[in-house]
């Protein structure tokens, strides 16, 4: 049987690829324009209900209840960190001083107690307030892993600002 | 003078190349857009940390407050000055509950500019106390290069 085929000269059907890639090259200036590198957040949890609970007494808490204070100049720049009695004199210092405080090692509840109550200079920068929450909220040890310090963190009643 | 008839051929390129490659393109910068911008500012500039890492868990009920280097606050399409957010954080209180959240277990999430003054930050949440919300989130961004950035001495004669 013979088959009879329409095209026998062969044409070639030609798709007209003008308006695809009018539209294509729209979308990718789209998704060009658009673009914006950003880079990850996290965040710092702190519960501080209106009314403070009450403090458990000394002899029942695990580790005293601690008091950071950072001053800060009139430019908002961290000049001094008071961490109860001591005065580390960085950040990383303060780290220092807090593990040693409560400990490194991971055992369940032994740092859950800890409370720190951190107050600062009005005038003092957003960035030196983050830096000792990171200071005081944990460390990474040597393979990079997170080591949690103090989780209980609260910010003490703001003062008027410095005339 | 005679002009010899020339025979015309289309000269057709090649587009399937240029095609794969705009295609790998659009592809590339679909799976890479922000969805999230909603959640930024122009006007803020974070703090960077370390320690800040993105949550595993999502937030289910929060509310974003962002406070500028000025003091100017921006919680959801409210723009205003920090000190007069009261109202509208009692108005954000209020339709929590109706929609029968609690609001004690939403999170005001807090991404204040870097430069900001800490007292500023404590007064806002004070005004977040105040209107009936205590859980907070301190938002920072992610040091990828060295987490010992403001790990730094404090100058001397501080």
């Amino acid at each position: 049987m013979e088959i009879r085929n329409a095209n026998k000269a062969g044409q070639k059907i030609e798709l007209q690829m003008t308006p695809m890639i009018d539209i294509v090259f729209q979308l990718l200036v789209f998704f060009i324009m658009t673009f914006k590198i950003v880079s990850m957040e996290g965040d710092f949890n702190i519960r501080m209900p209106a009314a403070a609970p009450q403090a458990a007494p000394p002899e029942q808490m695990e580790f005293p209840p601690m008091k950071l204070y950072l001053s800060a100049d009139a430019d908002g720049t961290l000049t001094g960190i008071q961490l109860n009695e001591s005065q580390p004199t960085s950040f990383q210092a303060l780290n220092q001083e807090i593990q040693k405080l409560v400990g490194t090692d991971s055992g369940p509840g032994a740092r859950e107690s800890a409370e720190i109550e951190i107050g600062f200079d009005y005038d003092l920068r957003y960035e030196f307030v983050i830096g000792a929450v990171t200071a005081v909220s944990g460390t990474k040890d040597t393979r990079g892993e997170l080591v949690k310090l103090i989780e209980k963190i609260r910010f003490n009643t703001p003062e008027a600002p410095a005339e | 003078m005679r002009i010899a008839k020339k025979d015309f051929e289309i000269l057709e390129g090649d587009l399937t190349p240029m095609i794969d490659m705009t295609f790998q393109l659009i592809a590339f910068f679909m799976v890479l857009i922000n969805f999230t911008q909603s959640e930024s500012n122009d006007k803020v500039q974070l703090p960077d940390s370390e320690l800040a890492k993105p949550p595993e868990t999502v937030l289910e009920n929060y509310r974003i407050i962002h406070l500028a280097e000025d003091g100017t606050a921006v919680l959801g399409t409210v723009e205003e000055h920090y000190k007069g957010l009261g109202g509208t954080l009692d108005r954000h209180y209020n339709e929590i509950r109706y929609s029968g959240e609690e609001p004690t277990d939403t999170t005001i999430v807090i991404r204040a500019h870097k430069n900001a003054k800490g007292g500023i930050v404590q007064e806002l949440i004070q005004l977040c106390q105040e209107a009936g919300f205590e859980s907070f989130a301190l938002r920072a961004e992610e040091n990828v290069n060295n987490g010992l950035k403001y790990i730094s001495p404090i100058p001397a004669g501080g």
